[in-house]
């Protein structure tokens, strides 16, 4: 009897001269929660991979109950009983919750038609052992973020998975939403499923694993019982180095107020009010956090601002002045700066040289061009002068936007802004998906923007940045600003519960 | 290597119709590189190709896919004829520098405006440029040939009169006595100039900056204070005018007339000039020369394979020639990658 489920040994698999995984060894029991956490890059996803079938491993095994395997495709490991819950769900938005539950193994009546009645029930089976407390019937577009991820959970349990691998699966969750995925979690662990769990927040790792597995650069650099553990340890395996997990900062100097915004409404792209009477200022030289779920109005606030989304109502006054109807490039000339939320789409060009992307935006600026022609010696010295006082790596100029890591291009975007001295930055999610040694270093050059007298619009759905950045902190839900508070006055449980939609007044 | 393995295809095409494929490539490649009259006319017929290939490339580089090239080309052709009518008739004393240049703006702006319609339907509207090109071709069609039989026609023939002394581009023959017999002119000059001006704007200025960034990703474009709208059209404008252009060699510098349909497709052969050439203006000058070969070489090979085989012949080259170039690129990024 062996008490491994899944176990890989030496396994190993390269993309070029990179070798995204390096003779990796790891054994799973039977009924533990195994978290695998490292910095993007450091082979996690290609680990996961490998396990589901979608990439071929160069050389190692797969043992999964002791029998070697080869999936070849996902449905042979759905076949082996392992079941995945990705990042990104994989749901198809007008289709109802059974539907999306049975895509793929359908139960057929004569054949051709789907038996949906049989579905529904064994589905509505499954939910109510769980409490999942599902409907159905219901269309997934209509579903909030927690429930459609209790939908891919039930897809894989319909599927009679034994071991459920979760991929980042808070990364979307209020606190809240977190605690209840964790309680189902310790249920499904009793029942004896075996879970891996991969993630980058420290703090929950700890909270809610049995051992942790610690990838860097696709070796494994530690496995620990989480129970001897702590973050610190964690972050150095995951680092190679110590790092300061906590910014020190002085308390704020706020001065003039330089952003006010003037009960505000702004459409979504479907033309719904998502943005509904938001009022806030900003002064200059504090941050102001702007915490809350994904998708409550943070990304149509920060368009608004930046004169890429067109504001329905209200008014926005940068520095006392008007400046609803002004265009991105007027905006940018009075002096507001902007790290979008999404990096690829938004803040690079991809296909740009490192160069080339650090004077996006800046690009018409007199020292930069003159007559039309580009001034290609300030541009190279400016370049130069931003690497290197960024540490962006590598340094290569004429590198192409897309060979960098998360974490550098991120410092490409941060490094631009800044370096157009604005007097606002609306930062958007500043630090998601990036390593932990760019998120040390991304939080002190805003701390420093901050203590120069720069006011940041911090929006991030990452609370224990906002925790640890904001001066102030403001709570978004469903378009409306649910409460504003001190940093000192402000924490978890607090902002949760405004997260989630009650006010600020209610919940004290 | 691509040229290689396209002739090799080629081959087995000219061997399955019962003919030596050594025997129709060496006549081939006497027609083509065999006198200095066979050159001259090689580059005679890249000269077009130039300009409908960096049309097509500089409104790639925007992120518009041209297909109108070809419409474009007629508009400015068209005006710059009337342009080399009018002018020598009105100022007969005008040197014929100015006349020319100004004949050339004309062919520029005409191709232009007809770039400026579908790039601001596509900015304004988002209506897709591929489908405005292509029906921005059958009314340029459609106009020029109204144009020339109705309105401006020589009685008896498909073309206009023509254009005045000082219109006229100089060939090479008549100025310096090489590629002797030839059309070729001073056109293929003013390609070149325009290839390296297209590489300039693309390279060194603001406006190729922008025009760039907009063909790479309008919204990181928008983000950064672009006008991706103006952009769009500017850049249409532009690759319009390139087109436009392309019709002074055989206007001004062979018929001095318009002739009903005289471009036989150089408006499209553009899009396969800017794809091997992967878009670079500087490589679109080798790719057009390339494609002027093969069309020179079937000319020369018609006495030994029917006509309609030729063609074939020729697409067949063109196809394998673009399957290769992709091929081939695609193994130097792995070799990159490798490295």
């Amino acid at each position: 009897m062996n008490e491994f489920v899944i176990e890989l040994k030496n396994l190993s698999k390269s993309f070029g001269n990179v070798r995204a995984n390096d003779d990796i060894t790891l054994s799973i029991r039977k009924g533990e929660i195994m978290a695998l956490v490292g910095e993007n890059g450091a082979g996690k996803t290609t680990l996961m991979k490998l396990l589901f079938g979608l990439l071929r491993p160069d050389s190692g095994d797969i043992l999964i109950h002791g029998n070697k395997v080869s999936p070849k495709s996902p449905a042979d490991t759905i076949s082996l009983g392992i079941g995945m819950v990705h990042q990104h769900f994989m749901l198809v938005p007008p289709f109802t919750v059974t539907e999306n539950v049975i895509l793929g193994t359908e139960p057929r009546q004569y054949r051709i038609f789907i038996n949906e009645k049989t579905s529904r029930e064994s589905l509505k089976k499954v939910s109510d052992h769980y409490g999942f407390n599902l409907d159905p019937q219901a269309r997934i577009e209509t579903l909030g973020v927690g429930v459609e991820q209790r939908v891919e959970i039930i897809k894989t349990l319909y599927r009679k998975a034994s071991i459920l691998i979760l991929d980042e699966p808070t990364a979307v969750l209020t606190p809240q939403e977190t605690d209840e995925l964790f309680d189902m979690l310790r249920q499904f662990r009793s029942e004896g499923k075996t879970l891996l769990f991969i993630s980058h927040k420290l703090d929950e790792v700890l909270a809610i694993s049995d051992r942790i597995t610690v990838m860097r650069a696709g070796k494994i650099t530690g496995q620990l019982d989480t129970p001897q553990t702590n973050k610190e340890e964690i972050a150095r395996l995951m680092v190679g180095r110590d790092v300061i997990l906590r910014v020190s900062k002085e308390k704020a100097q706020p001065g003039d107020s330089v952003l006010e915004i003037k009960n505000l409404y702004i459409r979504n792209s479907r033309k719904q009010e998502a943005v509904r009477g938001i009022s806030l200022h900003l002064c200059e030289g504090e941050i102001l956090g702007i915490a809350g779920v994904e998708g409550n109005g943070q990304t149509e606030l920060a368009e608004a601002l930046t004169g890429l989304r067109p504001i329905l109502k209200g008014e926005v006054l940068l520095k006392g002045i008007l400046i609803n109807k002004q265009s991105t490039r007027q905006r940018f000339d009075s002096g507001l700066a902007h790290i979008p939320e999404d990096r690829l789409q938004r803040g690079l060009i991809t296909e740009f040289t490192l160069q080339e992307n650090l004077m996006l935006g800046r690009h018409q600026h007199p020292s930069f061009q003159s007559h039309g022609f580009q001034n290609r010696e300030n541009i190279h010295k400016e370049s130069t002068r931003l690497v290197e006082e960024y540490d962006i790596r590598p340094t290569e100029l004429n590198r192409l936007g897309r060979q960098f890591s998360g974490g550098n291009q991120q410092k490409i975007i941060v490094a631009r802004e800044l370096a157009k001295n604005p007097v606002c930055l609306v930062a958007v999610q500043p630090t998601r998906g990036v390593d932990i040694g760019a998120i040390e270093f991304i939080h002190r050059q805003m701390i420093a923007a901050r203590n120069k007298g720069v006011g940041v619009l911090l929006i991030s759905a990452d609370l224990s940045e906002i925790l640890s950045l904001s001066d102030r902190i403001a709570v978004i839900y469903n378009g409306e600003i649910m409460g504003l508070l001190e940093a000192s006055e402000a924490d978890e449980r607090k902002l949760g519960l405004m997260m989630t939609g009650t006010r600020l007044a209610e919940s004290a | 290597m691509a040229i290689l393995v396209s002739l090799i295809i080629g081959g087995i095409f000219i061997l399955s119709i019962g003919k030596n494929p050594f025997e129709i490539y060496a006549l081939l490649f006497k027609g083509t590189f065999g006198t200095s009259y066979d050159i001259g006319q090689v580059l005679f017929k890249a000269t077009p190709l130039i300009f409908t290939g960096l049309s097509v490339a500089f409104a790639f580089r925007a992120g518009l896919f041209n297909i109108g090239a070809e419409g474009q080309l007629y508009m400015g052709a068209m005006l710059a004829t009337l342009a080399g009518i009018w002018i020598p008739a009105r100022f007969p004393s005008l040197p014929s520098l100015i006349v020319v240049t100004v004949c050339i703006f004309a062919g520029f702006i005409g191709g232009g405006c007809w770039g400026i319609i579908p790039g601001w339907l596509k900015a304004r509207f988002g209506v897709h440029e591929v489908i405005n090109t292509i029906m921005m071709n059958f009314i340029a069609y459609g106009l020029t040939n109204y144009l020339v039989l109705e309105v401006f026609s020589v009685p008896e023939t498909i073309h206009t009169p023509e254009i005045g002394l000082s219109a006229r581009i100089p060939r090479f023959d008549a100025l310096l006595g090489i590629f002797r017999g030839s059309p070729v002119n001073i056109s293929l000059l003013i390609a070149i100039s325009f290839a390296v001006l297209a590489w300039v704007i693309l390279t060194r200025t603001r406006l190729g900056y922008e025009i760039r960034a907009v063909g790479l990703n309008p919204k990181a474009a928008e983000y950064a204070g672009i006008p991706v709208a103006k952009t769009m059209t500017l850049a249409f404008f532009i690759a319009g005018g390139l087109a436009g252009v392309a019709g002074s060699n055989f206007v001004q510098g062979f018929k001095y007339y318009y002739e009903d349909g005289f471009a036989a497709g150089a408006g499209f052969m553009g899009i396969a000039v800017a794809l091997v050439a992967r878009n670079n203006p500087m490589g679109i000058l080798f790719s057009a020369l390339l494609f002027g070969t093969l069309s020179q070489g079937g000319l020369a090979i018609n006495t030994q394979v029917p006509k309609e085989l030729v063609e074939i012949l020729e697409a067949v080259v063109i196809l394998a020639m673009v399957v290769m170039t992709e091929l081939f690129n695609r193994w130097i990024i792995k070799q990159k990658n490798l490295s």
